[in-house]
């Protein structure tokens, strides 16, 4: 599915990644842990092709097509999903609106004609009432006065409708409580199945305590040094990662 | 990701005017230069009665002895009012049947997408044609008659209802009240006419179709508009012009009136030719536009959508004199490529309970300047006045601006104000954000700018929503930045 080879990346003459091989396999979930600053959003943004960043070095494969010098819609458009940390505002354009418009935007691509309103409805509705979202989210503007709950419900809802190959969630489990915690990754347990992969940045075990991985990976100062399974964070959890670094 | 944004912003200065097409016809068109004789033959052309000639030439002396203003924040080369052609008129005389009508000037309208037809038109609105400086045509008249409702061209009305034209004209904008003003008083040559009775809601939505076509011609056309005692208008007007080189001269003036309980919304969508990529051409649009609520428990109504011009000085405004009256102006005004606007309102409150609402909207790209210059003032004896204004500015690309004047000048304490200013860019956050979710470039650049319009949009008649929102996806194609 995903294969990174050597990826050094950063913004301007700081390199923040510094050389990451990664492979997530078909129908896997990974794990990236590691504390603030080690490069885990970097890594998100480089995958998305945030063009903040600068690839000075390897290569990025999407299911064998090379996807390093592709533009960000078609990344997505390619199979490609963000959960964004801190989702922006569109003020004034409603998360409907803003819905369909990505939803015909892939359907375009695959040639096919704009999704039905009845149908488009319909399937939302569904989506909604397992995140526990009333009906009319679909009208308030997008990431508007939402509560940090609802912005990574909004994603969530936003990862089940455009259903991609990989998402790649950028520390969804922040600013959670409990129970918008076991919504969200409930969410994410929908949407797993043999032929997607999922890739959790993350920094803390909480969500792992609800989505089972297959690989964890730990990160520091911009490179994978050590992978493993869930026993990896059971030891992070204890020792923290002082014990990783010499 | 700079580069790359100046490639797209420079493709978009490149985009053709869609109306930019002129119609060749046989016309009648004064020589260049203004002088009481030119007046006079105007007056004298159109038939007038001598109280309306004595009208224009007070308003001429008056002119002759003011200067152009300039305290706007607008350059632009000085206007030679001599070298300008006062009066254009098809050859071909039209006594206001679409039968007479040049089909020249039928086949214009068609292309612009106005069909007067009325087999063809849009259910519900009434239109009348002015191209250059007279009325062509005016739709569903006798549908409109049936209700008592008056709508015609001034010229018209000048000839059929002298009583209610000599009432009211000047009365809201005084040919004293600036340059501009004073100028379109004394040469005027067209324009529409409406008067509503009493308790009547007006069946169709009137709309007036201007166009300019002849070169090296100023037009000033005259608007007139008086909603008797608890009557109901929705009025919309819309404008484009050829693409020529030189620039020409478009002042206006728009009068209303809403007696006792009446309600007047005037919408605007305008759209003349904004000039090249250089600046070259376009119309200057010095616009004067006031309605009063005279009467108790009125209500003005203002919406604009100013895309064109090369320069736009207008200032919709209202004067609420009646107790318990409302004043509002909703406003988008974009500017790209060289183009200038300064653009807001006057709200001013006489009588008590009286509430304004402004909401502008400034969009700017390119090199485009965008300013906002909007007034307050509650009088004496306004008690319990209250304004909320909120200005809005949206940045695409850094070679352009946005800029904020409010006045406010209150002399009753219990009046309530509120004033909110924004300005932001288009966030390279928001592009990322849909990007990411499979949505290119001038996608998410006409749902962001639509969005942030959204609470000007949804003021609009529904059929003209949806084609404002058009205008400015194909105004700021490709101008991401």
């Amino acid at each position: 599915m995903l294969v990174l080879e050597n990826i050094r990346a950063g913004i301007e003459d700081k390199e923040i990644l510094k050389g990451i091989n990664l492979e997530i396999p078909e129908g896997e979930v990974h794990v990236i842990m590691g504390r603030n600053g080690s490069g885990k959003s970097t890594l998100a943004n480089v995958i998305a092709g945030n063009e903040a960043f600068e690839i000075s070095s390897g290569s990025i494969h999407l299911n064998n097509v090379d996807i390093t010098e592709m533009s960000i819609e078609n990344r997505s458009l390619q199979g490609i999903f963000l959960c964004f940390q801190y989702p922006v505002s569109i003020p004034g354009v409603s998360m409907a609106y803003f819905l369909q418009q990505a939803i015909n935007a892939h359907r375009k691509n695959q040639g096919l004609d704009d999704i039905d309103a009845v149908e488009f409805l319909k399937n939302s509705k569904e989506i909604l009432g397992e995140l526990q979202l009333d009906n009319s989210f679909l009208k308030r503007s997008v990431n508007e006065g939402f509560s940090g709950g609802e912005k990574k419900k909004s994603e969530i809802l936003q990862l089940l409708t455009l259903n991609p190959k990989l998402a790649v969630l950028d520390e969804t489990d922040s600013g959670l409580d409990v129970e918008a915690l076991r919504i969200v990754a409930s969410g994410v347990n929908k949407f797993r199945n043999k032929g997607n992969s999922v890739l959790i940045i993350t920094h803390y075990q909480r969500l792992l305590d609800y989505i089972q991985p297959d690989v964890v990976h730990i990160m520091i100062d911009g490179k994978i040094i050590k992978t493993g399974d869930m026993e990896l964070v059971k030891e992070i959890e204890e020792k923290g990662y002082s014990w990783l670094e010499e | 990701m700079i580069d790359k944004n100046q490639i797209i912003i420079d493709k978009t200065l490149d985009q053709e005017y869609k109306y930019g097409f002129s119609t060749d016809i046989e016309q009648y068109k004064f020589p260049p230069g203004l002088d009481e004789n030119v007046i006079k033959k105007l007056s004298e052309i159109k038939e007038e009665p001598q109280w309306l000639l004595d009208w224009r030439l007070k308003a001429y002396k008056n002119w002759q002895k003011m200067t152009e203003p300039k305290w706007a924040n607008i350059t632009y080369d000085p206007i030679d009012y001599q070298s300008l052609s006062y009066y254009a008129a098809p050859k071909r005389k039209s006594n206001k049947s679409l039968d007479d009508v040049d089909p020249e000037i039928l086949e214009t309208y068609n292309k612009l997408g106005i069909s007067l037809n009325e087999q063809k038109r849009l259910e519900g609105v009434a239109v009348d044609a002015v191209f250059d400086s007279v009325s062509v045509a005016t739709t569903f008249k006798k549908e409109l008659s049936k209700h008592g409702v008056i709508f015609c061209s001034f010229s018209e009305a000048v000839k059929n209802h002298p009583d209610i034209v000599k009432k009211y004209l000047g009365s809201v904008i005084p040919y004293t009240d600036n340059y501009f003003a004073a100028l379109n008083s004394a040469v005027f040559s067209d324009g529409s006419f409406v008067y509503i009775p009493k308790g009547v809601r007006c069946p169709l939505e009137l709309s007036t179709y201007f166009r300019i076509n002849a070169t090296n011609t100023g037009q000033f056309e005259r608007t007139l508009i008086i909603a008797d005692e608890g009557s109901y208008v929705s009025y919309l007007e819309g404008c484009t012009a050829p693409m020529r080189d030189e620039n020409q001269l478009h002042a206006a003036c728009v009068e209303l009136v809403a007696l006792e309980g009446a309600t007047i919304k005037y919408s605007t969508i305008q759209n003349w030719f904004s000039g090249d990529k250089n600046g070259r051409g376009g119309i200057y649009n010095f616009v004067t536009k006031r309605g009063i609520c005279e009467g108790d428990n009125s209500t003005i109504s203002w919406t604009q959508v100013e895309t064109g011009s090369s320069i736009t000085w207008k200032y919709p405004s209202v004067i609420m004199k009646g107790n318990n009256s409302v004043g509002e102006f909703y406003s988008v005004a974009v500017t790209k490529n060289k183009q200038q606007a300064d653009t807001g309102t006057k709200m001013i409150h006489m009588g008590k309970n009286t509430k304004s609402t402004i909401i502008s909207k400034g969009i700017s790209a390119g090199e485009g300047q965008n300013t906002y210059r909007g007034g307050v003032k509650i009088l004496k004896n306004a008690s319990n006045a209250r304004n909320f204004s909120q200005c809005d500015s949206i940045l695409i690309g850094n070679k352009c601006g946005a800029h904020t004047f409010p006045y406010i000048d209150v002399q009753n304490p219990t009046a309530k104000m509120e004033h909110e200013a924004t300005t932001s860019s288009i966030g390279e956050d928001q592009l990322f954000y849909c990007n990411q979710r499979g949505i290119n470039l001038d996608d998410a650049v006409s749902m962001i700018v639509n969005g942030f319009c959204k609470e000007v949009f949804e003021h609009l008649p529904m059929e003209f929503a949806v084609e404002a929102k058009q205008l400015i996806e194909v105004t700021l194609e490709n101008s991401v930045g």
